[in-house]
């Protein structure tokens, strides 16, 4: 399965956020895409997977959606979004009681995802029992829960401390390696770009437009250890970057 | 300075503790506190009345109010009293939040619900429901049914207001997720919203529980025989003061109830907030 964007842009009321995106997004990939703060890249995660219509163009699926998938496009967001009256398995459950499955087959589901981002010991906590780390990796056991195509992750380290975010980019390699889930990752971490993205999209400012994509070949199993030699693409999407940052910081709010 | 090693010890004047400026702000609950306060403040009133200090056409002694409520249980009607007000307390106060729940939620949730029902709430809420006693008894008869339309009507409007604020306040993002993973309209209402605004319907139902208790005595004006209400209504108008504060002082313990029961109900429904 394949997403593609064709000719998409997007304003809200007059203040255009994206304009004439055309992308296309491949299986078992993670594309990151990086732009300066207002470039619109949640925007066009909420586009892709259809939380928002853009005013012209459109986002598509292309080829069979796997058959054992529940939600092929499935979100996971900056600030979690977890229920805080339910469990750790309640909020796992929640994404599931819609789909008609019986008590045991759902069950064996959570006990799988739980499993699988090593959750297990924590399955009857409440969400305000856990960090901000463990609540991401609930988020993400959520997310595995309904066995996606495509993930679309909008910052989903932005809201941790570093020390967390470094641990989690190491859980999302493993369970790459072990998955090769599809992605769509948003960030304004340069770091994180380069730790997990195949292909990274540069954005411009607002109005956002793609301004390069740069393939980084290395496997992303390998990064950790051969940061220095990602040091080089770092900083030229930091040049790209930061003539748009600093011309996007001064501009009026509601110009 | 850093270069400056050894330290020179300073002289003892010269050496002072940084004084303490922060803590305060931050009553805690300490126990017996208010038993005590109530005993002494009743004690008193005793001792007041039995000493001439308050005279007794100002305020009966505690133990007259006493020996009142005495004669009330033996005459047998302290139950029927009782049994008659929480019986249009709890039918108005359940069925005015149930109405005001719902309505609530469709302000929160519906353009047209909010447009056309909010302007009429803000209106209606002032009014008070006391004024309007004549009207429910021609509309609802002499009975029990303009007695349980006055409580109805007065509850439901905090009911309304409180759980429109409370579904205004989730946040918004929880909407999404639930959208996100194809959730229906059903699903996100029972498991997301409902949830998420208990806490302002609950805060909201101790207000309304308040107001119906209120209103109780208003509605009993007219054409009870029974109730805490028209008890207190009879006392006073015969000048029985005696017989007026234990009507008062059952108003005051059915408050106390009814606030130690919306406590509970927080305590086991809103555990997840900790």
């Amino acid at each position: 399965m394949q997403i593609s964007i064709e000719n998409l842009s997007h304003a809200y009321g007059s203040v255009p956020v994206l304009s004439d995106i055309n992308l296309t997004f491949e299986q078992g990939e993670i594309a990151v895409i990086i732009g300066p703060s207002g470039c619109g890249k949640s925007t066009l995660l909420r586009l892709m997977g259809g939380l928002e219509e853009p005013n012209s163009g459109a986002a598509y699926i292309a080829g069979e959606v796997p058959t054992r998938c529940l939600n092929p496009l499935t979100y996971i967001f900056q600030e979690f979004a977890l229920l805080p009256w339910r469990s750790v398995a309640g909020n796992i459950s929640l994404v599931l009681e819609d789909h008609r499955l019986s008590k045991s087959d759902a069950n064996a589901i959570i006990g799988d995802v739980l499993a699988r981002t090593n959750l297990s010991e924590f399955r009857d906590a409440l969400p305000r029992q856990l960090s901000g780390g463990m609540k991401q990796r609930v988020a993400i056991a959520r997310a595995l829960a309904v066995r996606p195509a495509f993930l679309l992750m909008d910052e989903p380290l932005s809201a941790l401390d570093s020390q967390t975010r470094e641990l989690l980019m190491d859980d999302l390699v493993d369970l790459w390696a072990r998955e090769r889930f599809s992605a769509c990752y948003v960030t304004h971490n340069l770091a994180e770009a380069v730790r997990l993205g195949h292909k990274v999209i540069v954005l411009s400012r607002r109005p956002g437009q793609v301004r390069d994509v740069i393939d980084i070949n290395m496997p992303l199993e390998e990064r950790r250890n051969r940061s220095s030699e990602l040091e080089g693409v770092q900083q030229q999407l930091w040049q790209m970057m930061r003539e748009e940052a600093l011309a996007a910081d001064r501009e009026l709010a509601d110009g | 300075m850093a270069d400056q090693a050894p330290t020179k010890r300073t002289s003892p004047e010269a050496r002072k503790k940084v004084p303490f400026r922060g803590g305060g702000f931050k009553p805690r609950p300490i126990r017996f506190v208010a038993p005590l306060v109530f005993l002494g403040l009743v004690l008193f009133w005793e001792f007041g009345s039995r000493n001439g200090i308050i005279s007794n056409l100002v305020l009966p002694a505690p133990s007259e109010a006493l020996s009142a409520l005495i004669d009330l249980y033996q005459s047998g009607l302290l139950w029927a009293h009782v049994s008659a007000s929480l019986h249009r307390l709890v039918l108005g106060w359940s069925v005015g939040t149930a109405l005001g729940i719902v309505v609530g939620v469709l302000i929160g949730l519906s353009s047209l619900a909010r447009s056309s029902l909010l302007p009429l709430t803000a209106a209606f809420f002032p009014i008070p429901k006391i004024a309007l006693l004549p009207l429910f008894v021609i509309w609802f008869g002499i009975g029990e049914g303009s007695k349980v339309a006055t409580i109805l009507f007065g509850t439901f409007f905090p009911t309304v207001i409180a759980t429109y604020g409370g579904v205004d306040n989730i946040e918004r993002g929880l909407i999404r997720m639930g959208q996100s993973f194809g959730l229906s309209w059903f699903s996100i209402l029972r498991k997301i919203i409902l949830p998420g605004a208990l806490p302002a319907i609950l805060s909201g139902a101790r207000i309304s529980a308040s107001i119906a208790i209120i209103l109780l005595v208003a509605a009993e004006m007219i054409g009870a025989e029974y109730g805490i209400g028209a008890y207190v209504l009879t006392a006073g108008s015969l000048f029985a003061t005696d017989q007026l504060i234990v009507g008062v002082a059952m108003l005051s313990i059915l408050g106390l109830c009814v606030s130690w029961l919306i406590g509970k109900a927080e305590k086991v429904l809103l555990n997840w907030r900790g």
